[in-house]
């Protein structure tokens, strides 16, 4: 057998014996994910298991190096975890902004001082970060932020308003941009870390259409934020927030695949209408739009396969992800609006016990902002003429 | 296997890219159509395709092929689907070696593929879309059979030297038992072609079987199991027609952002308008996903994987969705221009129609993986 294939095989079998049945279930609603984090309160004793075991062998960030908490795994070694994972519908041990975001940018931008400080406690959940870009006046238009870090000496004193702030109420720390010099829009942003716990910043949620708050706005009066603690030169944060962001986009572009295939929303379908005498989907018309969308779907998912080979070969556009963002909201929202029909009445009810707590419209509300967060649909395709079709400015 | 071109494979694209765009680009088609050629594609570039090896791509070395797989018969055909070359290509190196291959067949055929002597046909479709549901018939008679019934949108039907024909030796139309696949020649009392000029310029035939005699020898694998040579035939066909059908799109995608670049109007490029950048943005996407889903199908095909049929389909119909999207726009946003008979770009949109039509439209092939996904 070659590596790989005994690779593949020890992964099946380490993944078979340790992924607790409970965890091979599609999550079910926002109270289901394991987030981590110092207030973290697992929903069930396979949740914490599972995630302790993956920690354990640094398979929660596959490829990041052993030093920082990862596995150390080459790009075919991780692609192979990640394969098994979904054949057995196993379900990621943790999510997080730290995983997602910020660690990729700290790999990039940090010091060696800040990647021992961050990444091992990213790795094992202990520490959930939130993100600190968007402001009542910038947020497609990200750059014009106004967060304001005063320079005192060793550190600064940042003050100013962020909004939808993802969690921010939940979270840990905050990876925040901040203005440190005002001539020059892009040229005068600073990345830096904090802990929310500082004096000085508060929270307050803001409800949303879903009936969740998982967002919030946030306030900065007087923070002491350490030099230490600022990722990459003053005045070029915009470097890291937008590596970031491609980051980020690439993460939100894995939502436009099913967990496994489309077996959930035909299966829904099934259930809730029926089959016809030939066995076929009793609505021929929902069964045509769920089959165009499975075929989308599917060649979506060959899609991220080769955007992930690409990146891994360093071949991939370095706009892509923008691409991937943009393709993979869109199919999700799509998918969504298909769940909703193919479930009638019974996926309408909001609190009910049969509907999980109105799982599938709350998570059909929740799609409507894929195609905002991260950066707008519109701007995905603003980056994609100008950068990889090279059309002109207006 | 990454899920982008190797280097040997992007080098044969570069050569492919550099021939076909210079022995046949848009213009020769042009050519032939002005001339109303009768063929309907030109036996000198066939010629010219078997120098190069390209006829013998899916042949193995051992029967004087290049021994390749269906990722480099892609590549090859998305140039003649980016420049609209009309070639027996797909028909002849791509689905009928495919249904050929390791049947005793090959060792009579392959050398006429291979010289650029030998031109095949495929006869399957019996309505004007591309069905489950062959009821040519085929009786048992003396030491062979005899072939009653008609073939429509056999495409080079009326000049191919040999012809594969799907027919139906036992059972009720729509099974899949009971078919049997038959090769023949072209020159056989009883058969007649009626070819018609289509839409993109090219000729199709319908093949009228009048009580066509073969023998025994012209069953291609085994009698009443012609489902399985047949579905060899339709997997590379349909990813082959996936594969030019991928040119086609991103032939006309290239011209249309070509021409936003250098059309002026408000005394701007009308590259700056962000409605028609969106737009070309979101084709982009449409073209780019669908490569994609192209290759994955052509690599699983050329790997013998299991989930290559699934693959072929969602490839299929996606090339179709989105070279229809690219052709559409593409005349949209060359405005008045584009629909004139002068300008290339109303080619490439007849051409897609036809590819989208052929094996299989994206409905037909969505439907397909429906029932094989079990709704
Ligand atoms: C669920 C959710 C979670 C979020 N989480 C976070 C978070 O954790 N941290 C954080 O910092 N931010 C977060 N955001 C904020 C998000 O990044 C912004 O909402 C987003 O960038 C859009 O900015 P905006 O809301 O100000 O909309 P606007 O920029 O005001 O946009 C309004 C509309 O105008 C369009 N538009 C704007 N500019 C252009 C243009 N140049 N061309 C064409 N159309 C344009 C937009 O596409 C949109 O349709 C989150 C948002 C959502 C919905």
């Amino acid at each position: 057998m070659s590596d790989l294939a005994t690779f593949r095989a020890e992964t099946r079998a380490w993944l078979e014996e340790n992924c607790p049945p409970e965890m091979r279930e599609p999550v079910r609603s926002d109270a289901d994910i394991c987030w981590g984090g110092r207030r973290f309160q697992p929903s069930s004793p396979a949740q914490k298991d599972w995630l302790d075991r993956m920690a354990a062998r640094g398979w929660t960030v596959p490829d990041w190096p052993r030093a920082y908490g990862g596995g150390g795994l080459s790009p075919a070694e991780a692609k192979i975890l990640r394969e098994e994972m979904r054949t057995l519908g196993a379900r990621s041990p943790l999510y997080s902004f730290g995983i997602s975001m910020l660690g990729p940018a700290l790999l990039e931008y940090g010091t060696e001082e800040q990647k021992l400080d961050h990444l091992p406690k990213i790795a094992r959940g202990e520490i959930r970060w939130c993100q600190g870009y968007s402001e009542p006046n910038a947020g497609s238009d990200l750059a014009s932020l106004a967060t304001w870090a005063e320079d005192a000496g060793d550190h600064y004193v940042v003050s100013g308003q962020k909004v939808w702030t993802s969690y921010a109420d939940k979270a840990d720390w905050i990876f925040c941009l901040v203005r440190t010099a005002k001539e020059s829009k892009q040229g005068g942003i600073s990345f830096v870390l904090f802990d929310m716990a500082s004096p000085g910043v508060s929270t307050r949620p803001i409800l949303l259409i879903s009936g969740y708050s998982p967002f919030c706005e946030t306030f900065f009066d007087g923070v002491k934020v350490p030099k230490a603690n600022r990722v990459h030169h003053e005045n070029k944060g915009w470097d890291v927030a937008k590596y970031l962001l491609g980051h980020e986009r690439e993460m939100i572009s894995g939502m436009g695949l099913g967990a496994r295939g489309e077996t959930a929303l035909i299966d829904g379908a099934l259930k809730a209408i029926g089959r016809d005498e030939a066995g076929r989907l009793a609505d021929p018309l929902l069964r045509g739009q769920i089959a165009l969308f499975d075929i989308r779907a599917r060649a979506f998912a060959a899609m991220s396969e080769r955007f992930m080979d690409e990146l891994k070969a360093g071949q991939a556009h370095p706009a892509q992800p923008s691409m991937m963002k943009y393709y993979g909201t869109e199919l999700n929202k799509a998918r969504h609006e298909l769940v909703m029909a193919a479930g009638g009445s019974a996926a309408l009810e909001w609190e009910s016990e049969r509907s999980h707590g109105g799982a599938k419209p709350r998570a059909w509300l929740r799609t409507k902002a894929n195609s905002i967060e991260g950066g707008t649909s519109e701007i995905q395709l603003n980056i994609i003429a100008k950068r990889i079709l090279d059309l002109p400015g207006a | 296997m990454p899920l982008f071109l190797n280097e040997e494979q992007s080098m044969l694209r570069d050569t492919a890219r550099d021939f076909i765009g210079d022995a046949a680009p848009p213009s020769h088609l042009r050519g032939l159509r002005d001339a109303n050629d009768p063929t309907g594609f030109s036996r000198d570039l066939w010629k010219q395709f078997a120098e190069l090896g390209f006829t013998g791509i899916l042949i193995p070395e051992a029967q004087g092929g290049l021994g390749l797989g269906h990722v480099e018969a892609g590549v090859v055909l998305e140039e003649i689907g980016r420049n609209l070359s009309p070639s027996p290509f797909l028909s002849t190196a791509v689905a009928a070696v495919a249904a050929l291959s390791d049947t005793p067949h090959a060792a009579n055929v392959f050398p006429g593929i291979v010289s650029g002597d030998t031109v095949a046909a495929l006869a399957i479709d019996e309505g004007p879309k591309h069905r489950d549901h062959i009821a040519l018939r085929a009786e048992r008679a003396g030491n062979g059979f005899r072939l009653s019934g008609t073939k429509r949108f056999v495409t080079h039907g009326h000049i191919a030297d040999l012809i594969l024909v799907a027919a139906r030796t036992a059972g009720a139309p729509g099974e899949q038992a009971g078919l049997t696949l038959f090769l023949l020649d072209r020159d056989r009392a009883g058969l007649s072609a009626d070819a018609h000029r289509l839409a993109d310029a090219g000729l199709a035939a319908d093949l009228v079987f009048d009580g066509v005699e073969v023998d025994a020898d012209a069953v291609v694998g085994e009698v009443d199991a012609g489902a399985v040579p047949l579905a060899r035939l339709l997997a590379a066909g349909r990813t082959g027609a996936a594969a030019e059908l991928l040119g086609v799109g991103a032939g006309a995608m290239d011209r249309t952002v070509g021409y936003l670049k250098e059309r002026r109007q408000f005394g701007q490029p009308i590259g700056s308008f962000q409605a028609l950048q969106h737009r070309a943005a979101h084709l982009y996407s449409e073209m780019e996903v669908a490569r994609a889903a192209v290759l994955k199908a052509q690599q699983l095909l050329d790997a013998g994987d299991a989930a290559a049929d699934e693959a072929v389909s969602v490839a299929k119909a996606m090339s179709g969705l989105a070279a229809t999207l690219a052709v559409q726009e593409g005349i949209q946003m060359h405005g008045g221009i584009g629909m004139t008979d002068e300008y290339d770009i109303g080619f490439f949109m007849k051409r897609a129609r036809v590819l989208a039509e052929f094996f299989g439209d994206a409905n037909y092939h969505a439907d397909r993986l429906a029932v094989a996904s079990g709704y």
